[in-house]
């Protein structure tokens, strides 16, 4: 019997593990390997050397590398911030109401991805609605803080000076200089766009299981609305924030479409780098080294979560433990 | 005290946000100028809206060949995609949920992988390996990533259903005389068609929309709908078609949604009654 039960673990591991193995593994220890040889000017892969990882001190890929990392982040702090009360709002609905809402929020999701993203570069374009909207906020800024010293102004450049828009204070804000598309801006804004559903759906599973009379009792006992959700609520669904956490920022960090759509020339990260060397240049060893270190700021955060939520659980098995003995103790005493 | 209204408007301008691009995405494929891509033209008149790019996807118009070609692989890819990983996907999903050997840890851990990995380093490492084995990118290329990255997710949502399978129907099946294949193909599976049905769609959904991992893989002029989509410049003429297209996908994708929960209803009622 266990011969054969043997055979059959076998036979229904082999065909996931064999192609895991063949597809996902192996190639990335290939990607490991070109790590460690040079490029030859024909666009090969050439000699074992360890010149891939000394070229990657080149000025333009450590400010690629931090660039994405600090978008990255950007765009997770804004998901988690405005997906915590949209959480917490719809975990407070009427039954029939979650269901609807949660379904709504990922509705989206069935039309493609890319021409998302493609209605979104129509929106952003420089004549659009959204621009000109931009337009007049940055004005109504300059016109708020115009008194501040050092006021950042993207100010005409000699040459569009006939294009310039005159603000209400009377400083001219060049429209060249202050488009969304093509710029940072746009690649954050449409990445919160795209990720916010995926920040949204763990922290409202967690809601939905977070006892709310906790609110309530915190309320009673004098507690603001603000302070009951920043102490009560958010350490009740924290596993849900990590989580969170966790969906947006992998993403982020390994971002293509949205800066190659609408980051023009401006927002260049590191996914759009490591397409580059091996789609364009040739350079195979430049994009391998470029995606070891994608994996590597991936797993970092990772690694912490699992090792923060094992210290968590473990801490958690020990106050338990802690309360039992006091229980058993005290019983022991009556 | 009163509970905030904040969560609540902060919520609807979410919603909001999330929905404006699709509501333009509607719009966009009824622009009848595909070069300016605006209701507008250039004396500021509205044009009107035109019908012309659904007449002109259902006439399978010689002019929309290039992204209809491109639409028709991608749903190949997928549906191949999906049946591939939902086979392996099954089989890995079995094998981890009933055995607990070291074999099944580095199994785990090698399904796990590809769901904490950005698409764009499977991609790569994908490029890279047919590199290595100089293998000509094309068609089977991107099946073969598909299948990589849809395995995991149908392995997930399986092992999640197995969690409530009762083992001891086997058990059953085997004391009332059932053979090994038996009750595999009459008791188990049937349990777990839910099970495989949501991995299958969302392997599906995934691999219709990918556009990362197969730019890496699909070598020169085979595309998918997706990197057809994303290799168009702003004023590519033939724009709006691809808005209809998405139109006509999510009604499509709506149907079936409401279809699938009429009938689980349909299915409800009839165990109760």
């Amino acid at each position: 019997m266990s011969a054969k039960s043997k055979k059959t673990e076998w036979l229904l591991t082999l065909p996931s593990f064999a192609w895991l193995l063949l597809f996902f593994a192996i190639p990335a220890l290939i990607v490991l390997a070109f790590t460690f040889h040079g490029h030859t000017a024909n666009g090969g892969v050439g000699e074992w050397s360890l010149s891939t990882w000394r070229e990657l001190v080149d000025p333009d890929y450590p400010t690629i590398v931090w660039k994405t990392i600090r978008i990255s982040f950007e765009v997770t702090a804004w998901c988690i911030v405005l997906a915590l009360p949209c959480a917490y709002a719809i975990a407070r609905m009427r039954k029939r109401w979650r269901a609807l809402v949660a379904g709504a929020i990922m509705l989206p999701f069935w039309t493609s991805f890319v021409v998302r993203v493609f209605a979104w570069k129509t929106m952003l374009h420089p004549d659009g609605w959204l621009q000109t909207c931009y337009h007049a906020y940055l004005h109504f800024k300059f016109w708020l803080f115009a008194w501040v010293p050092g006021m950042h102004v993207p100010a005409a450049s000699s040459g569009s000076a006939g294009g310039c828009l005159i603000g209400i204070a009377g400083c001219a804000i060049d429209p060249a200089a202050t488009t969304i598309l093509d710029s940072e801006i746009a690649v954050v804004l449409v990445s919160v766009y795209s990720f916010l559903p995926f920040a949204i759906m763990p922290i409202y599973s967690a809601a939905e299981k977070f006892d709310f009379s906790l609110m309530e009792a915190a309320r009673d006992l004098g507690a603001k609305n603000l302070y009951a959700f920043r102490k009560i609520f958010i350490p009740g669904v924290w596993q849900g924030i990590v989580s969170a956490v966790l969906m947006v920022f992998i993403p982020a960090i390994g971002s293509y479409v949205i800066p190659q759509m609408l980051g023009g020339t401006d927002c260049v990260l590191i996914g759009n780098k490591i397409f580059m060397r091996a789609m364009q240049n040739r350079n195979i060893p430049h994009a391998s080294a470029l995606a070891t270190l994608m994996a590597v700021s991936v797993l970092v955060p990772i690694g912490l979560a699992m090792w923060w939520r094992k210290r968590q659980n473990a801490r958690d098995r020990k106050r338990l433990e802690v309360r039992t003995t006091r229980l058993m103790t005290a019983g022991g005493m009556a | 005290m009163k509970r905030s209204l904040f969560p609540m408007a902060v919520l609807s301008a979410v919603m909001v946000f999330l929905y404006v691009p699709i509501l333009l995405v509607v719009a966009y494929g009824f622009i009848p100028n595909g070069i300016s891509m605006s209701f507008f033209d250039a004396s500021g008149h509205f044009t009107g809206f035109s019908g012309k790019w659904y007449s002109m996807i259902f006439s399978n118009d010689m002019r929309l060949g290039a992204l209809m070609q491109s639409f028709w692989l991608s749903l190949t890819v997928a549906g191949l995609a999906t049946l591939f990983s939902c086979i392996i996907g099954t089989t890995s999903a079995l094998a981890l949920h009933k055995w607990r050997s070291r074999l099944q840890t580095v199994h785990h851990a090698l399904v796990y992988m590809p769901l904490i990995m950005p698409d764009i380093l499977i991609g790569i490492s994908l490029l890279m390996l047919f590199v290595a084995c100089s293998v000509d990118c094309g068609f089977w290329t991107i099946l073969i990533a598909h299948v990589t990255f849809c395995v995991s997710y149908v392995v997930m949502t399986v092992l999640a259903r197995l969690q409530d399978f009762d083992d001891r129907l086997v058990e059953a099946a085997y004391d009332l005389g059932a053979g090994q294949w038996y009750t595999f193909f009459h008791v188990q599976l049937p349990i777990l068609m839910p099970g495989i049905v949501a991995g299958g769609l969302l392997a599906f959904t995934l691999s219709i929309d990918d556009v990362v991992i197969t730019s890496f893989v699909n070598g020169a002029g085979t595309n998918t709908f997706p990197t057809y989509v994303s290799s168009m410049t702003k004023h590519s003429r033939n724009l709006p078609a691809v808005f209809a297209l998405s139109t006509l996908m999510l009604l499509f994708t709506c149907a079936m949604a409401g279809l699938s929960k009429f009938i689980a209803r349909g299915h409800q009622q009839k165990q109760k009654g």
